[in-house]
């Protein structure tokens, strides 16, 4: 897609939401930002889509955009899946903002499982759409019991996940949401990314931004930020490992997707940021399948 | 090996009172607690002896009187004017609470190992292998065998549980274990030999316990000094064997004699 501002849609606020409701998602916004990992309750809205879709995403990247501003949706590393096709018509339709698919050009970008594999700048926001921003959910049920162990910073139930991790693994299976300590201080779920990411989310230049609609809860990472993924001294923490390259892009050191291609048990490994893999490509890279891919997804065929 | 003890009071309760609204839970309770020292609250249900240990140990706030204990640094403070984070820290370094429902005591969807390394993470444990070294010994000293670290609280008999939930409270080294009813949820041969190993260990660590049961075997068999309670306040105190064999109040001395073979 190319960025070329639309115009507004007429009956609709800029950006779909309403003034005050916008000023009050920046209030928790610069709440969550003052204090890193910090989760930060908000009033969360009805939006035109169901929970789970990224409705907290939506009300953080509505809340921030301007006119000026460039958008680029990813869903699961991919600028073409459902979520983030309609996400990015969403606000072309409510804002008239240009939008893009490529990482380089956006100053706003929302996000549903990864993190681009650029590196991002000072002047890029991430906005990371999360289902579940309690880090403790599943080890302990009382939310009231969760808040008091934030307050305290009593996060010795956190590491009891892990150990059971390695007891019965013998390492630990946790591969996305991998919690992490923000600035020393608050141990928070970096949302479904796989934790391949992690390492990109410590130090960011760009501003990390995270929206819970259904949880109604809204935290931050500033820019520059340490994040420490937890683990133990005798089993640290580590990233998955790809025993080959793109197939299409021949790129090492990426989050690779599994795709399918045919009932005999062919099957392929791709960069699972589309757009990193597309400019690759452009650049005359080329992986060992890319004479035989479609031409559609770059290939000579 | 004794531990070495201090000639001054671990715990002092003073004037302790707790009312629920217009009822009464239980009023005037003073007494003194020294380290390596069980005493053993006994009394029917309804007594007070719950709301007691709820006190002493701040999950419940008082309506009077005071707690007061000596901190590992060696001064004296009241229970209930530390912080939150003071108290929680106390609970789960200092202190150990043995439940009468090893449910209510243990994480039943974590394994043996992760319940009783927990208070080794919360206290800044970060090393996997020594944690698991550890919680094997103490699976062992608990006589559990070390081959079931692994597995769930779900699959352990009702004697093992209770045994986990002491390794697990244990683990820190507390100087004061509470222990609400351990052993009444259990067959009688299993009840002897969990009586037993809380012998041992109360003596070789030298802790002070401060044990609720209405089964006056349990409080002859562990406790030094025994508190008997009605209807909230306490009645008669004393050494163990003195009060048992020759009970002064009259409702002691119905307590003692309703007991089959005590």
């Amino acid at each position: 897609m190319s960025a070329v501002a639309a115009p507004q849609a007429s009956g609709y606020n800029f950006a779909y939401l309403d003034e005050q409701t916008k000023r009050m998602i920046r209030r928790a916004i610069l709440k969550g930002i003052a204090i890193p990992g910090y989760q930060v309750p908000f009033s969360s809205r009805e939006m035109p889509m169901p929970y789970g879709w990224g409705t907290g995403g939506v009300q953080v990247t509505a809340a921030i955009i301007g006119p000026d501003d460039v958008l680029k949706v990813i869903d699961q590393g991919s600028d073409d899946t459902t979520n983030a096709v309609s996400i990015r018509k969403f606000f072309a339709k409510t804002a008239g903002v240009a939008t893009t698919t490529e990482t380089k050009d956006a100053t706003i970008i929302q996000t549903r499982h990864r993190i681009p594999e650029r590196q991002l700048t000072e002047k890029q926001t991430i906005v990371f759409q999360v289902p579940i921003p309690e880090p403790l959910r599943f080890l302990e049920p009382r939310e009231t019991e969760t808040r008091k162990l934030h307050a305290l910073a009593d996060y010795g139930l956190m590491h009891v996940k892990l150990y059971e991790d390695i007891s019965r693994h013998g390492h630990i299976a946790t591969t996305y949401d991998y919690p992490v300590e923000v600035a020393d201080r608050y141990v928070m779920n970096p949302s479904p990314t796989p934790k391949f990411d992690n390492p990109k989310m410590h130090m960011s230049p760009a501003l990390q931004l995270f929206g819970a609609g259904r949880e109604k809860r809204i935290y931050a990472v500033p820019p520059f930020t340490k994040v420490r993924s937890l683990d133990f001294e005798d089993h640290p923490f580590e990233v998955q490992k790809f025993d080959k390259p793109c197939a299409l892009c021949a790129a090492t050191n990426v989050y690779l997707d599994e795709v399918v291609l045919d009932d005999r048990g062919g099957r392929m490994f791709v960069c699972s940021d589309s757009d990193y893999c597309e400019e690759r490509r452009a650049d005359g890279h080329r992986g060992e399948l890319s004479g035989e891919a479609p031409h559609l997804v770059g290939g000579a065929a | 090996m004794m531990a070495k003890l201090n000639d001054k009071p671990l715990l002092s309760a003073r004037n302790l009172g707790k009312h629920y609204g217009q009822r009464l839970g239980c009023r005037d309770v003073n007494f003194d607690l020294y380290e390596g020292e069980v005493l053993a609250v006994v009394g029917e249900s309804g007594s007070g002896k719950s709301t007691l240990l709820s006190l002493l140990a701040t999950e419940l706030p008082p309506t009077a009187g005071a707690v007061n204990y000596r901190m590992r640094d060696g001064e004296t403070r009241n229970l209930f004017d530390l912080t939150e984070a003071e108290r929680r820290f106390l609970l789960r370094t200092d202190w150990g609470f043995v439940r009468q429902d090893a449910r209510d005591g243990l994480r039943m969807g974590v394994s043996a190992g992760g319940n009783v390394g927990e208070r080794l993470m919360a206290v800044g444990g970060r090393h996997y292998g020594r944690i698991r070294d550890t919680a094997s010994d103490w699976l062992n000293r608990v006589e559990i065998e070390p081959e079931r670290i692994d597995d769930l609280p779900k699959s352990f008999s009702g004697g093992m549980r209770q045994r986990l939930q002491i390794a697990r409270n244990l683990v820190t080294h507390p100087r004061l274990v509470f222990m609400d009813e351990p052993t009444s949820s259990l067959d009688v041969s299993v009840q002897a030999r969990l009586l037993d190993l809380i012998r041992g260990l109360v003596s070789e660590l030298g802790l002070a316990v401060i044990i609720v049961t209405h089964d006056l075997a349990v409080a002859r068999l562990l406790s030094h000094r025994i508190m008997v309670m009605r209807q909230g306040r306490v009645i008669e105190t004393g050494l163990t064997d003195q009060v048992l064999d020759d009970p002064r109040e009259a409702y002691t001395q119905l307590l003692v004699s309703s007991v089959l073979a005590a």
